[in-house]
């Protein structure tokens, strides 16, 4: 290679990195909400990628309400979510897990807006031969002591773990509600929900875990003490796997994005918006979760 | 010396009138300096990115040693890497990393070096209107692609050749001698390209054949060229993200054979960069291993210009 190709190589690279940085000063200073009587201003949500559909959506729907209102939604994962909200760099941070939940979040400064739930479960390859686990035989598998789908009643078959990302949100969830501690087998991680789904559906004798909204019929959904992954027994906290969906602030947030949080959770999204992509009302919600997993009922 | 200095010495206005004039910059002169001047302030702003990107990096990845204190050398050879319960040996990343890119490069290199023999002493009017453009096409084909035929394709392959899940270096070797390919190409047609046309004729002119020619002379007058060329894909090997991050499973273990799920430096990070938060010893934990990226792509532009220094050497000789 001559040195004139290498310079022009080391150019192009230079001037990706540099288009790199004007994105990330982009997005940062559209934070910087005004707002005066004709709502108006920007909203930027960055974060969760299980949240991000829907924000999307309600997104689209709330600016052509409000057209003044420059709203832009963003994924980059629950940690993204929080540490950009924190730091001041976006209006709102999504994230699946509680602040509290996140080491290195001071959840003190943030405010917690609850505007969905989802619930997770665990998923398996067709062929693995099992449609119901034991709560235990679950924390089996994910902690590696369980390691052929027929020590569970299924075929002869090797059980290959899919995992999500350490940190994730989603992942979070699934193993406090399962693992209660144990720590997992190390094992394959992914970084999305669509990776996981394309992949278990794929892969003989794979388990993981999805939102329900990724449940497909390439994929077969596990009960869990024979209660099944439904709405309905999320609301009653008879599914334990669930999390809420957050949209955290930092003080108080301005008109722009205050509107925009009520939007979110009145009772027109909640009903319609909100069911139709897969995930559960608040309103429907017959208990609640704090950060420390305590269920209360309502 | 000095007594022709003092007759040259202007001693009236009309004299001084024209040294002035001869003194004054010309046009020329004056875009000579433009021109300058913008090479300077492209180069400037150059030195500048890169150099606050090494000091951006470098401060970055050093937090995990000097504000977590995590022992440097339990990093490099601890095998157990679990950010968020503290435990941080980059190994598995490491050996993941130059498994893959060894692996890549080996079987990369008979092809790509026979591709540029066919394309420059075998039937260079067929390489150059018929090659040239297909290995071109493979430079522009954007990773993701290569990631996702990778998954679709070469996963699905591998799980029914070998077993297992079909995740793992083997995987991520296929789809990276792809990547490579043109790049180990192109610059071993540039070096054959480069040999002097005298070697050849000298050689057939001694009676040897075209193989004994290419073979003894042509390729080893290239052998520094077509080394750097295996340094450059190595070098773009190591540091590819997405393609391999979809193929490998992306599993932070020790890879113990090629066909089980590992983890390379890049997958880890473009996994894990979403999920962490800036100042914690799990951010931290992911800038050192971009700090190890870094050096190691410092290690191999050192090692090309090594390499062609010795080559320069051996042609004088």
């Amino acid at each position: 290679m001559n040195k004139g190709t290498k310079l022009a190589m080391g150019i192009a690279a230079m001037s990706l990195l540099l288009v790199g940085c004007g994105k990330a000063t982009s997005s940062t200073s559209s934070s910087k909400s005004s707002s005066n009587e004709a709502l108006s201003g920007k909203v930027t949500a960055v974060g969760s990628t299980a949240l991000q559909p829907l924000a999307a959506k309600a997104g689209s729907q709330f600016t052509a309400k409000n057209s003044k209102v420059n709203l832009t939604v963003q994924g980059g994962g629950s940690g993204t979510g929080l540490s950009q909200v924190q730091s001041g760099a976006v209006s709102l941070g999504d994230s699946d897990i509680f602040a509290e939940e996140k080491a290195g979040i001071k959840a003190s400064e943030l405010t917690d807006h609850k505007v969905a739930v989802v619930g997770m479960g665990p998923v398996v390859n067709k062929d693995a031969g099992v449609k119901n686990l034991k709560m235990s035989q679950l924390k089996g598998i994910f902690t590696g002591k369980i390691t052929n789908w027929k020590m569970v009643g299924g075929k002869d078959q090797k059980i290959v773990i899919i995992n999500r990302a350490q940190g994730s949100g989603t992942r979070a969830t699934f193993e406090n509600a399962v693992l209660k501690g144990a720590s997992a087998v190390k094992s394959q991680e992914q970084d999305s929900n669509g990776a996981v789904q394309k992949i278990v559906a794929t892969t003989p004798g794979a388990v993981s875990y999805l939102a329900f909204s990724y449940f497909t019929n390439k994929l077969q959904a596990l009960s869990v003490d024979n209660v099944t992954p439904t709405d309905n027994n999320v609301e009653t906290n008879k599914w334990k796997i669930w999390s809420y969906e957050h949209m955290y602030t930092k003080g108080k947030p301005d008109k722009a994005t205050a509107a925009f949080l009520s939007y979110m959770t009145s009772k027109d999204v909640q009903n319609s918006l909100v069911k139709d992509m897969g995930y559960i009302s608040i309103h429907d919600m017959k208990v609640s979760k704090d950060a420390k997993g305590t269920i209360t009922q309502n | 010396m000095e007594q022709t200095n003092s007759d040259l010495k202007p001693n009236d206005a009309r004299t001084d009138d024209w040294t002035a004039r001869l003194h004054r910059a010309t046009r020329a002169t004056r875009e000579d300096w433009l021109g300058r001047g913008i090479s300077y302030l492209c180069i400037g702003v150059i030195i500048l990115v890169v150099a606050s990107m090494l000091w951006f990096i470098t401060s970055k990845g050093i937090a995990t040693f000097t504000q977590n204190h995590v022992n440097l050398w339990k990093f490099i050879s601890g095998t157990n890497w679990s950010p968020n319960q503290g435990q941080i040996g980059a190994l598995p990343m490491i050996v993941g990393s130059f498994a893959v890119t060894f692996a890549a490069a080996i079987v990369a290199t008979p092809f790509a070096v026979g591709t540029a023999i066919f394309m420059t002493e075998i039937a260079p009017n067929k390489g150059r209107k018929f090659l040239q453009p297909v290995i071109e096409l493979l430079v522009g084909i954007p990773s993701v692609v290569y990631g996702f035929i990778g998954l679709a394709v070469v996963v699905p392959f591998m799980r029914h050749l070998v077993g297992g899940s079909g995740f793992g270096i083997i995987s991520a070797t296929f789809v990276l001698f792809v990547m490579v390919l043109p790049t180990i190409t192109t610059m071993t047609v540039d070096s054959l390209r480069a040999v002097p046309r005298f070697y050849k004729e000298a050689s057939l002119a001694l009676g040897a054949t075209r193989w004994q020619t290419v073979s003894r002379v042509i390729l080893r007058a290239a052998t520094p060229g077509i080394l750097t060329a295996i340094i450059f894909g190595m070098a773009r090997a190591f540091g590819e993200a997405l393609a391999v991050q979809m193929v490998i499973g992306n599993a932070a273990i020790m890879p113990k054979n090629l066909i089980s799920p590992a983890a390379t430096l890049t997958s880890q990070l473009t996994t894990g960069i979403g999920d962490t938060i800036d100042g914690t010893l799990p951010s931290n934990a992911l800038w050192s291993l971009a700090l190890i990226l870094l050096l190691m792509s410092l290690f191999f532009n050192a090692l090309v210009r090594l390499i062609a220094k010795r080559g320069q050497l051996s042609h004088e000789r």
